[in-house]
């Protein structure tokens, strides 16, 4: 693999990280991650449909006229949905209930519109298409670290595993009820970006106002 | 009456949109820098809402759902594979008629929302207000009610949230927290006041 197309499938990670930077696609990083196993579908569903609809629209984009691309992306996208959708119902009907209107919003998803205005209409297939599994591996970072720690301490399991033996169960573990309920979700969220943007400085916002800062020798 | 308004309370408090449901979350966390901005996007999504979750309705009532056709003899047709398809439409087609319209009669207004109406096409907001109808199986008039509710609600969480961050910007905030990340703890702890109404009926 060439240095071009490493750096389209890795940067997305931490660097241009699509929930932590570029704020995309955060409904659903909040919502589906109580629980492990519903996170995993949700990263896999996403990854593929924003690989494949970056792919349809880059091989389509120089004949898509620009005042109604937003309508063809749409389209392009809504119909990859429909088949994660229907797959998803066919196969793991349990998940597919949990996870509800969920599937049906990664039409929605700012992540894949965003990517293929972003960079499909503008690259050729292969790239495009790499460019979508690699934000879907950075979208699927944060959510499988959420679905992780929400899950091991709202409810003691990890994929419905035991892994803290519950008090219920005999065990030592009171499971933190708060990490099931929406708050927790985005203090983490607010924690991670917190993390990320103290390792890697040039993510920081600037401030708007600064604080004068004064020094005891002033004072004195 | 009465469940009108256990819905219609429902929408705004117990399932808010933003807080509770995490829809729009994007919108929700990027143009809440401001109040004014806030309050004419948080418009806009309201009456957008009103016109396309009862027009879904209709849509999902009289032609997708399964044995819908039946005036026009079909009765054994199932169409409700399509419903993404349909619904991202109509709400595309809708706002588009919505920008023109308002264009042509209520340019004041058209002004004072800009570019926030177009944009609402991917508000998951309206996609899921259509979404979470047809998984209830609302009636009509209970989805007009649900568009007003989950409307107003998320309105209500972005002016909420506007304001607050108004406020912070003269806060002296952790460099690596600025901006996004204490939007993110912001939003946390207004969903936990939201979840202090939880349990309320009428």
């Amino acid at each position: 693999m060439d240095s071009e197309s490493k750096k389209v499938l890795v940067e997305p990670l931490i660097d241009n990280n699509p929930i932590t930077l570029q704020v995309l696609g955060i409904c659903s990083a909040l919502a589906v991650t109580s629980k492990l196993s519903t996170a995993i579908t949700m990263c896999i569903a996403l990854t593929v449909v924003t690989a494949f609809s970056n792919a349809a629209v880059s091989l389509v984009r120089n004949h898509l006229p620009t005042n109604i691309r937003i309508i063809a992306q749409m389209t392009i996208i809504a119909s990859l949905v429909i088949v994660v959708d229907q797959f998803l119902r066919a196969f793991a009907f349990g998940i597919s209930k949990e996870l509800s209107v969920f599937v049906g919003l990664i039409i929605t998803n700012c992540i894949v519109l965003g990517r293929t205005e972003a960079y499909a209409l503008k690259n050729p297939p292969w790239p495009s298409f790499l460019d979508g599994i690699g934000n879907g591996l950075g979208y699927s970072a944060i959510l499988i670290s959420l679905g992780t720690v929400r899950e091991l301490f709202g409810s003691g399991t990890l994929l419905g595993i035991e892994i803290l033996p519950l008090i219920k169960n005999g065990g030592w573990y009171n499971p933190a009820g708060i990490m099931l309920l929406p708050p927790s979700a985005f203090f983490l969220i607010g924690f991670i970006i917190w993390g990320v943007r103290s390792w890697r400085t040039a993510q920081m916002e600037k401030r708007e106002y600064q604080v004068h800062q004064v020094h005891r020798t002033e004072v004195m | 009456m009465e469940t009108y308004i256990n819905l219609f309370i429902k929408s705004v408090f117990l399932e808010n949109m933003a807080l509770s449901f995490f829809l729009g979350m994007c919108t929700f966390l990027v143009i809440s820098k401001k109040i004014d901005t806030a309050i004419g996007l948080g418009i806009a999504v309201v009456f957008v809402q009103v016109i396309t979750v009862p027009a879904n309705n209709l849509l999902f009532q009289y032609l997708l759902k399964d044995g819908a056709l039946a005036w026009a003899g079909l009765p054994n047709v199932d169409l409700s594979f399509l419903g993404l398809i349909s619904y991202i439409g109509t709400i595309a087609a809708i706002v588009q008629i919505l920008e023109m319209v308002m264009e042509r009669f209520f340019p004041a207004l058209a002004n004072a929302l800009g570019i926030f109406l177009p944009l609402i096409t991917v508000n998951c907001v309206i996609l899921a207000g259509s979404l979470l109808m047809v998984e209830r199986d609302y009636n009509f008039t209970e989805s007009v009610v649900y568009g007003v509710g989950t409307g107003a609600g998320w309105a209500l969480a972005i002016t909420l949230l506007a304001g607050i961050r108004e406020k912070l910007k003269y806060s002296d905030i952790p460099d690596g927290l600025q901006g996004l990340g204490i939007a993110f703890i912001c939003g946390g702890l207004m969903s936990l006041g939201f979840l202090a109404l939880s349990g309320i009926q009428i």
